[in-house]
């Protein structure tokens, strides 16, 4: 079972110069390339973590749209779908202008990274004026569950604790979203000023390229969200 | 010493232990010059605190995590006690207070807490943190030759997310009503509509699940990435392996669970219905929530944490007792190859076993054929990994030094609580058994004198690499032989317990029943007396722990024993000193060049050649070939 290295190459020299390093790379990293991919790999299982969250209650979720397939559909049709359907696209633009300050850290442009950072915290604050607006409306309405609730349901009162259970999942998956959004809204705070001090170059622009992977994440949340809790109304359309 | 390799410095070629040399020298220098490396100097609290060095984190870790397994510890001896003379007043329960107590004489509501916190603690505060916080932190950084973990921020972020969820945990004895009682499995609606002390136990939980999924993402990340040069996957140690299975668990089973907790805190907090069905009667009172939730709901998405979670805990187990077995058998590890597919073959299939702790909510026969299979699947890979262990013993030269004696006993007391689960497996088998004292016999062979004794071994071999001082032998035996004795005299009788249908949770024991009431009286006071004994042979070893770790923290180290004292191949013992470099591990960076057991090699002067270690007396390939091609190809 023994490998020994017969011939060949000499391995790599184990000693090196101490070079005067960037001040970016930690110590207990060799260079700026294998620390990037560190980081990148350790925000890949991160995001599996988080999928796997986000999975857990969508499978319960989903467990009892089968259950209650009626009630759902009631549920869904409280909901104004083109607000969703604009917080869609706005996040799908936030997610082009992260995309293109990737694009500007790696190609050292500051001041385009700082722009497109900008942006996309104005359109993530959008989308979060949007939800506050549906979360005031549904709260008028009494659909904010437990105590509060007082929609009703006259075609079938036996379907108001089934619809309450809808909008139980609703509050809670898009609750947990917009939480994701705020923490990122305040993470790109940070990059806006970390790119404004010329942080990040082309040698070194990483955490805006990690930060980039966390907003798309929360932005494929979103487009799964749209269709569950919005969409599904069927012939309730309301 | 035969061959000597140049290497490379800047533009001069010197001689690899001449290079070594002017290394360590020219660190000296720079340590006078700048403190640490060319560092800064460290606050007190940077570093003993809020340190980020994987060392002092694993170390903080560990400490915590034997304390909390003491503690979990003494709740047994307080439901033991119980169980053993039901009724009868005892002095030390009166700690637990008069509203759980009074008068010494437990109340069953409050047997039902000891119950919930000693499994909740055992597990999420004391073997998992243990495992892989403790001997993951301190040992994979080491074994694989990297300077710290990838993120030693996050690292330190994992431990004080675990603290705080444990002293949440603790806390929670204090709530109105006292702390959680609903089993460490927490099944609503009882867990929804117990006392407040659920809901502090949900958030602890909470934390500590925050504390895993930060570790696993660290272990991950540094075991791929910071791998010294030349340690490809097949010559990890199988502890790295072990560990490496074991995150890729814990960062994909805990996040449904921390889910699942925030829905069932959110049944209990915010009026919600997750879990809670319609028209709930509780006390003689219709429960005013909507109702539409399934109770079962939480049953799936918490054993599909907690199936990989039993995982988690032996896992790590089997790692340390493989690494302890090759040393002290002096040999390779049989069926290395083998054992490794294994384990990442049992990490695959422990995702889809879950529902087997479920046979008995009326699944249907499809879906419990499903699970059952699958279950009888998983079996295959630990016999795999126990078999191996077991032949790695044949023809070797053992030392049963003390954590040799541990690993050794690991071997059969796993293979009772593994095979004891095959019929808790079987759907038709469960029927009978489910919920019954052998459930209870069946995982703790595994966890007890499994899991808990391959920390000992951990302990006992690892110390003196942490501290520089080796843990007394003869007290190490004592501890050893008295508790292998006690904890058999504990767990044994519940396997006949169990088949005479004695359930698993009731406050005294089945003295109130007419089938349970025979056997309870004969077995229950022997167990607890056994379980007494089982406290007294800890004794020996908190002694010896705490002298030996106080004299080392007072910088008495043990002159003789040198930074290897088992003559182990592995990285951690091999390349670097005992205690390693506060900053860094390693004087020089090790480059492997062999696999992770090279012991009792043919021809070779000494029976171990370490990994990092470039030239040897080659042992004669498997055609015969004598060293001396080898040598000739070298030269050239």
């Amino acid at each position: 079972m023994s490998e020994v290295t017969l011939g060949g190459p000499p391995p790599a020299p184990q000693v090196e110069e101490h070079h005067e390093h960037h001040p970016f790379l930690q110590h207990h990293f060799e260079d700026l390339g294998q620390q990037h991919e560190a980081s990148t790999l350790g925000m890949w299982m991160f995001l599996s973590t988080e999928i796997l969250f986000f999975g857990g209650v969508l499978a319960a979720y989903w467990i009892y749209r089968v259950m209650y397939p009626e009630a759902w559909a009631i549920g869904a049709a409280q909901q104004i779908w083109w607000l969703g359907a604009i917080n869609t696209i706005v996040l799908i633009i936030s997610s082009l202008t992260m995309a293109l300050a990737v694009r500007n850290a790696q190609m050292g442009r500051r001041m385009g990274t700082v722009y497109m950072l900008i942006a996309t915290l104005f359109f993530g604050t959008i989308f979060l004026g949007v939800k506050m607006y549906e979360y005031t409306k549904h709260w008028q309405e009494g659909l904010f569950p437990g105590a509060a609730f007082t929609f009703q349901w006259p075609q079938n009162p036996a379907l108001v604790p089934k619809i309450e259970l809808f909008m139980t999942f609703y509050w809670c998956l898009t609750g947990l979203h917009a939480l994701h959004m705020v923490i990122g809204a305040g993470l790109l705070i940070w990059f806006i000023w970390r790119s404004w001090k010329g942080h990040f170059g082309p040698e070194y622009y990483g955490p805006v390229e990690i930060m980039g992977l966390y907003w798309h994440f929360v932005d494929i949340v979103w487009i799964f969200l749209f269709p569950f809790l919005y969409l599904i109304h069927g012939a309730h359309h309301g | 010493m035969g061959l000597r390799r140049q290497i490379r410095v800047g533009s001069q070629w010197m001689y690899a232990d001449e290079a070594h040399r002017a290394l360590r020298e020219a660190l000296r220098v720079m340590d006078d010059e700048h403190g640490e490396h060319g560092g800064h100097h460290q606050s007190w609290i940077r570093r003993y605190v809020f340190s980020t060095d994987h060392k002092w984190i694993g170390i903080q870790y560990g400490f915590t995590a034997l304390c909390f397994l003491l503690l979990g510890f003494c709740l047994m001896i307080l439901m033991r006690l119980q169980l053993g003379w039901p009724g009868q007043p005892f002095g030390v329960m009166k700690l637990l207070g008069a509203t759980r107590a009074p008068g010494g004489i437990l109340l069953p509501e409050a047997y039902n807490q000891l119950g919930a916190m000693h499994g909740t603690i055992m597990i999420f505060l004391g073997i998992v943190p243990l495992a892989v916080g403790a001997f993951g932190n301190y040992l994979v950084p080491l074994q694989i030759g990297a300077p710290d973990m990838a993120f030693p921020k996050l690292n330190m972020a994992s431990y004080w997310c675990y603290l705080p969820g444990g002293l949440i945990m603790l806390a929670s004895f204090l709530a109105p009503g006292g702390t959680a009682q609903s089993g460490w499995t927490s099944y609503p609606p009882l867990s929804v509509i117990a006392s407040q002390g659920q809901t502090w136990w949900l958030i602890g939980m909470v934390f500590l699940i925050t504390s895993s999924l930060l570790g696993s993402v660290n272990f991950i990340v540094t075991i791929v990435q910071l791998r010294a040069k030349g340690l490809s996957y097949m010559r990890f140690p199988f502890f790295v392996h072990a560990q490496f299975v074991t995150s890729f668990l814990l960062l994909l089973a805990f996040p449904p669970l921390e889910a699942a907790a925030v829905l069932q805190l959110m049944d209990r907090v915010a009026g919600t219905s997750f879990f809670l069905p319609s028209g709930l009667v509780v006390s003689g009172q219709v429960l005013t929530n909507a109702g539409g939730g399934n109770p079962l709901l939480w049953q799936h998405l918490f054993w599909f944490l907690a199936h990989p979670e039993v995982y988690v805990l032996i896992l790590p187990a089997m790692g340390i007792v493989a690494e302890i077995i090759a040393n002290g058998t002096r040999k390779p590890l049989w069926g290395y190859k083998s054992m490794v597919f294994a384990t990442v073959f049992l990490g695959f299939m422990s995702f889809v076993v879950w529902a087997h702790h479920m046979f008995l909510t009326g699944m249907g026969t499809t879906i419990s054929a499903f699970f059952q299979t699958t279950t009888m699947i998983i079996s295959i890979p630990s016999v795999i990994i126990l078999s191996s262990l077991f032949i790695s013993l044949w023809g070797g030269s053992i030392r049963f030094t003390t954590p040799m004696l541990f690993a050794l006993a690991f071997l059969p007391m796993f293979g009772i609580g593994g095979l004891t689960g095959l019929p808790l497996g079987l759907a038709a088998a469960d029927i009978h058994l489910h919920d019954t004292y052998y459930v209870i016999g069946h995982f703790h062979y595994v966890v007890a004198p499994g899991t808990i004794f391959a920390m000992f071994a951990g302990i006992y071999y690892w110390f003196p690499k942490a501290t520089g001082r080796k843990l007394n032998e003869f007290w190490g035996r004592v501890h050893f032989w008295i508790s292998f004795v006690c904890i058999n005299g504990i767990f044994f009788p519940m396997f006949a317990q169990g088949l005479a249908g004695v359930s698993r949770r009731l406050y005294d024991g089945g003295m109130q029943y007419q089938h349970a009431k025979q056997i309870a009286a004969q077995t229950n006071p022997f167990m607890s007396i056994c379980a007494i004994g089982l406290l007294a042979a800890q004794v020996p070893f908190i002694f010896n722990f705490f002298y030996n770790a106080i004299a080392a923290a007072f910088g008495h180290r043990d002159e003789g024993l040198g930074s290897n004292p088992w003559g182990a191949t592995t990285m951690e013992w091999a390349a670097t000193t005992s205690p390693p470099l506060a900053h860094g591990n390693f004087e020089v960076l090790p480059v492997v060049y062999r696999g992770p057991y090279e012991y009792s090699v043919p021809g070779s002067e000494v029976d171990f050649i370490p990994q990092h270690q470039p030239t040897a007396i080659e042992p004669a390939p498997r055609g015969g070939l004598l060293p001396e091609k080898a040598v000739a190809m070298r030269e050239n």
